[in-house]
């Protein structure tokens, strides 16, 4: 064991592309816990996808040995966090088992959204912070104003912010020196009964569930009999150990310490973040708090481009939720797409990802049917419904009001751009409440409602700042909304896959560019389509695809008739990726494209 | 439930023979093609497998390929009678008449003519072909596909033809007088081709006294010179809802005058279609010989595509070697032969013959698409007869048709 006084706890804080990975890469390569020739890009950063979006999704933690400059070795753990909105609920977790947090900014572009989102929250945790200025090899870099943005943006000091470059392995030492003398030791006892927080768990192929823990009082001993005080379940522990990345097992874990144990637990499912870990016999009288689970805030429909592939989406989904309990799904079906399911996510990067894996680990070709938010259906007969699919939505009659949730966000650009993210903001029913300069950055506090911002508000604002802009929101509650239900009608046939909960005084425009939408998207029938967006039995946009007038061509095929077969075989093929309705085929792609806003 | 292989040595009804065009269409028949890989100059529109060879062409060592690739096909296939047989290229009117003949008399070896058997040589109409009409006549054609492509001038200089308008009205005169039957090609939506323009030599065409003609749109093919000068902007072909005005009109100027579309772009009067193209739109048994010749032949039952090398030279390197050009050889399963017989034959007037279609694909349209199409207009369901037909209004989105119908083939 380690004496407390010798032991760091500490995360990085960073937004995407500040070098978070690498700059936790260098630290680990410092202190010599993986071979040179082990070393590979973002140790920590376990996923493909994770690797390659640079995000980090689970909580990943190593231990590492640092000799100081005053000769002693002192245990520092790093917890790497998520370091997006989306995955807030973890970032909190592995905050919480954190004394300190190191703060990466990029010296060349300086504080963005994401990262003042994550350090209110480290400030919450009463985290001391060291400000590292990351790239000053580049060019751009300007550590002076970058300084000056973590003063005036988020407020705290950064006379003596630490600059590094990751990249080169410029200066990382101070960085571990920083560490040691700035960030407090833990606090703990080692004579009290286990108290133990549960920081995150997952499953392993060879291990079964396993779970990260951190200790803050007494000891976790292999062999020990432990309760879970939340699900008031019992274990005993098989195996504990630490990462460094690389496994190493001991055999106990000290106040202060992170690890891992494993206790033949079943499921991940059996295990609830924050709960608190205690000695079976002699269970502490002081549980920790802890935390709400996370709330899916965003749902779509997910559904087979095969219906054939039902069954293995079921199972996909269920080998993913074991160790993403925040993704929730449900079957659904739908009158245009089949059977399918109705999945929760934390947000629209959590579906994203998710979406993603499907197809990349489990090569499933999906339709993703528009975002949508969980609105709040107040009855007149007093009941409340919470309502995930504009599809459910009940007779307009039999509602009180509608309420839709609203966000904080928080929108940090650099002012040439501000203009165009004003109006963006405007336009989609935005409530400006701050507005205000670091230079030339602006930052920008807006209130919106979700509903705005779940389809495609994140990429619009990447478009119209040329990538410039940063982005983070918080829920801040619901209101009620006039709020209507839009259906869309082809062929005089409503899609329910298509049909969305917009706000009244937004219904026609959003209708007239959904229609102009889907009539680029739906090839011409041998029929005349038309296309109506409907509120109730009111029609308030229409657009018409013409009959197709003439496809043959008075042509001379001669003999060679296989070049014709094959394209007949190649139509065949691009038709049966479309879903019939009624009497129109309506390619996978319209279900999303056409929710899609102008692109001016 | 399986198809049920097509085993044909014969007509599948011997009465057809005895009329000029076979009054049961289901009796395919049996036909040859010649292809003729050599031209006297290449076309700029023309993505055809034709090669210029300015040193001259050996005409014996290819009759040799040629008798040689007869002599392996009889071996292949068995027994047959010859409904038909069709030289076209290339231009076989730049064959010696000498080597027309000795490939019809290896035919007829190989297989059995049969008395009325159509045999076509497609010609160019320049003064220099018309001079060996006489030749071919004796040799054994008994009919001529004249490659006339236009009644103007300047747009057969355009079109990179040879001959000029008089000489080919000379030369569809000749063979008027030389063979039993004639043919001839006009290619419209030419560049700056109005409707009237079209209408006047469509008109002056048919005065001509055709009884059969070939009218094929101008498209862009790939890889020709005229797709190059289209791709820069210098080569303006009518806007599609120009051209298919032009298709309308085609439509019924000819049938007007008595020369109605048997097919999707070729016109005749009663009793003058063309045997060899309704062999080819009826899905019949057909030998492809020479290089790039496609065919479809039944070989123990099975249907199976074949084509040959296409390049001139290697195709006679591979006859001299091995017997015969074939370079692709596929057995084509029974859906895959549903779907051509689909897409063949709905561009006939006279539709898809649907117990045929049961016959080779085991499979009939869905009940579902037949009702739709037909509630359109687009095809008549003629029950009595079991064929489905594409009405007029149809003919002009056949693709979408045929398309529509693949995709919802049921089993029976």
């Amino acid at each position: 064991m380690t004496e407390l006084s010798k032991i760091r706890n500490f995360s990085i804080i960073a937004h995407i592309d500040h070098g978070k990975s690498t700059l936790a890469d260098r630290l680990i390569q410092h202190c010599g816990s993986v071979a040179d020739r082990d070393m590979k890009e973002q140790l920590l950063d376990s996923m493909d996808i994770e690797r390659e979006r640079g995000i980090t999704i689970k909580a990943q933690t190593v231990r590492l040995d640092y000799r100081h400059s005053d000769g002693e070795i002192y245990q520092l753990n790093l917890m790497d966090t998520p370091g997006h909105v989306d995955f807030a609920y973890e970032v909190s977790r592995s905050l919480s088992a954190c004394e300190g947090s190191i703060l990466v900014v990029d010296a060349s572009q300086g504080v963005e959204a994401q990262t003042l989102a994550n350090v209110y929250q480290a400030l919450d945790h009463e985290h001391e912070i060291i400000p590292v200025l990351n790239k000053v090899d580049l060019p751009a870099a300007d550590v002076d104003n970058a300084k000056q943005q973590i003063e005036d943006v988020i407020g705290i000091d950064a006379s003596d912010a630490v600059s590094v470059s990751a990249k080169t392995g410029l200066n990382i030492g101070a960085v571990l020196e920083a560490v040691v003398d700035r960030l407090p030791p833990p606090i703990g006892d080692r004579s009290k009964t286990l108290k133990a927080m549960l920081v995150d768990s997952w499953y392993d192929t060879y291990l079964g569930v396993v779970v990260l823990v951190r200790v803050i009082d007494g000891v976790l001993k292999k062999g020990q009999r432990i309760k879970l005080m939340s699900t008031d379940t019992n274990h005993l522990i098989e195996r504990v150990g630490i990462f460094r990345p690389a496994q190493e097992m001991l055999t106990e874990l000290g106040p202060g310490e992170v690890g891992f144990f494993t206790a033949a637990i079943k499921e991940v499912a059996d295990t609830r973040v924050g709960d608190t870990i205690t000695d079976e016999k002699k269970p502490t009288t002081d549980p920790l708090p802890g935390f709400k689970p996370a709330q899916p805030v965003v749902f779509c429909g997910l559904f087979p481009v095969d219906a054939a592939d039902f069954e293995d989406l079921r199972a996909a989904m269920g080998r993913l939720r074991l160790n993403d309990a925040s993704f929730s799904f449900e079957m659904e079906t739908s009158a245009a797409l089949g059977f399918g399911f109705r999945c929760g996510f934390l947000g629209l990067l959590h579906l994203e990802i998710i979406t993603e894996r499907l197809d990349r680990e489990f090569n499933l070709e999906l339709i993703t049917t528009a975002p949508s938010v969980v609105y709040h259906l107040y009855m007149n007969d007093g009941t409340k419904i919470e309502m995930h699919n504009p599809a459910d939505m009940p007779d307009p009659s039999q509602i009180d009001r509608l309420e839709e949730p609203w966000i904080e966000a928080t929108i940090m650009v650099p002012d040439d751009y501000l203009g165009a993210v004003l109006k963006l903001c405007q336009d989609r029913r935005g409530r400006q409440k701050q507005l205000t300069y670091a230079g030339s950055r602006a930052m920008a506090v807006y209130e919106l409602p979700l509903n705005e911002v779940v389809f495609d508000f994140y990429d619009r604002l990447k478009s119209i700042s040329r990538g410039y802009a940063s982005f983070d929101y918080q829920m801040i509650g619901y209101e009620p909304e006039d709020l209507v239900k839009m259906s869309i009608l082809v062929n005089a046939e409503p899609v329910d896959a298509l049909s969305l909960i917009v706000h009244r005084d937004r219904a026609d425009g959003r209708g007239r560019v959904m229609c102009e939408k889907l009539k680029e998207l739906i090839p011409q029938h041998l029929f005349k389509i038309p296309i109506q967006a409907a509120i109730g039995g009111r029609i308030i946009a229409r657009e018409t695809i013409s009959a197709l007038r003439k496809d043959v061509i008075a042509k001379c095929y001669g003999g060679d008739i296989s070049r014709k077969r094959k394209l007949l075989d190649k139509q065949k093929a691009g038709k049966k990726k479309m879903r019939q309705f009624g009497k129109v085929d309506i390619p996978q792609e319209a279900f999303i494209a056409a929710l899609r806003m102008g692109d001016d | 439930m399986a198809a049920t292989p097509e085993v044909t040595g014969q007509p599948e009804t011997a009465s057809a023979a005895a009329t000029a065009v076979p009054q049961n269409p289901d009796a395919a028949g049996f036909g040859v093609y010649v292809h003729w890989p050599f031209c006297a100059s290449k076309c700029p529109y023309c993505d055809f497998n034709s090669h210029v060879r300015h040193g001259g062409i050996d005409q014996s060592a290819y009759l040799k390929g040629y008798l040689a690739e007869i002599r392996s096909l009889r071996q292949a296939i068995g027994p047959r009678d010859v409904t038909s047989i069709f030289f076209g290229g290339g231009t076989p009117s730049l064959m010696e008449p000498a080597t027309v003949a000795a490939i019809l008399d290896e035919i007829a070896n190989a297989w059995q003519l049969t008395t009325d058997a159509e045999i076509t040589l497609e010609a160019n109409p320049s003064s220099v072909e018309a001079g060996r009409f006489k030749g071919y006549r004796q040799a054994g054609i008994n009919r001529v596909s004249l490659g006339v492509q236009s009644l103007r001038d300047d747009d057969l200089r355009a079109l990179g033809r040879l001959h000029s308008v008089s000489e080919a009205r000379n030369a569809i005169e000749i063979a008027s007088n030389t063979f039993d039957r004639h043919s001839f090609d006009l290619i419209y939506a030419r560049p700056k081709q109005s409707a009237a323009d079209w209408e006047s030599e469509l008109t002056e065409a048919i005065a001509i006294g055709a009884r059969h003609l070939s009218l094929y749109q101008l498209t862009i093919e790939e890889g020709t010179p005229f797709a190059e000068l289209y791709n820069k902007g210098r080569l303006v072909i009518p806007a599609s809802q120009q051209a298919d005005e032009l298709f309308r009109l085609t439509r019924d100027i000819t049938a007007a005058n008595g020369l109605r579309a048997y097919e999707t772009s070729n016109h005749a009067q009663a009793g003058e279609e063309s045997r060899h193209n309704l062999l080819y739109w009826r899905y019949g048994e057909y030998a492809g010989i020479g290089p790039g010749a496609h065919g479809r032949i039944i070989v123990d039952g099975q249907r199976i595509a074949t084509s040959t090398e296409r390049m001139p030279e290697a195709w006679l390197e591979r006859v001299s070697t091995a017997g015969n050009g074939t370079i692709e050889r596929e057995t084509l399963a029974s859906p895959e032969q549903a779907d051509e017989l689909l897409m063949m034959s709905l561009r006939l007037s006279e539709g898809l013959n649907l117990d045929r279609l049961a016959k080779i694909g085991g499979l009939r349209p869905g009940e579902k698409s037949i009702a739709a199409l037909t509630d359109a207009d687009l095809i008549e369901h003629d029950v009595a007869t079991r064929r489905l037909r594409v009405t007029d209004a149809g003919s002009f989105v056949l693709n979408e048709i045929v398309l529509q119908l693949s995709a919802d083939l049921q089993p029976l």
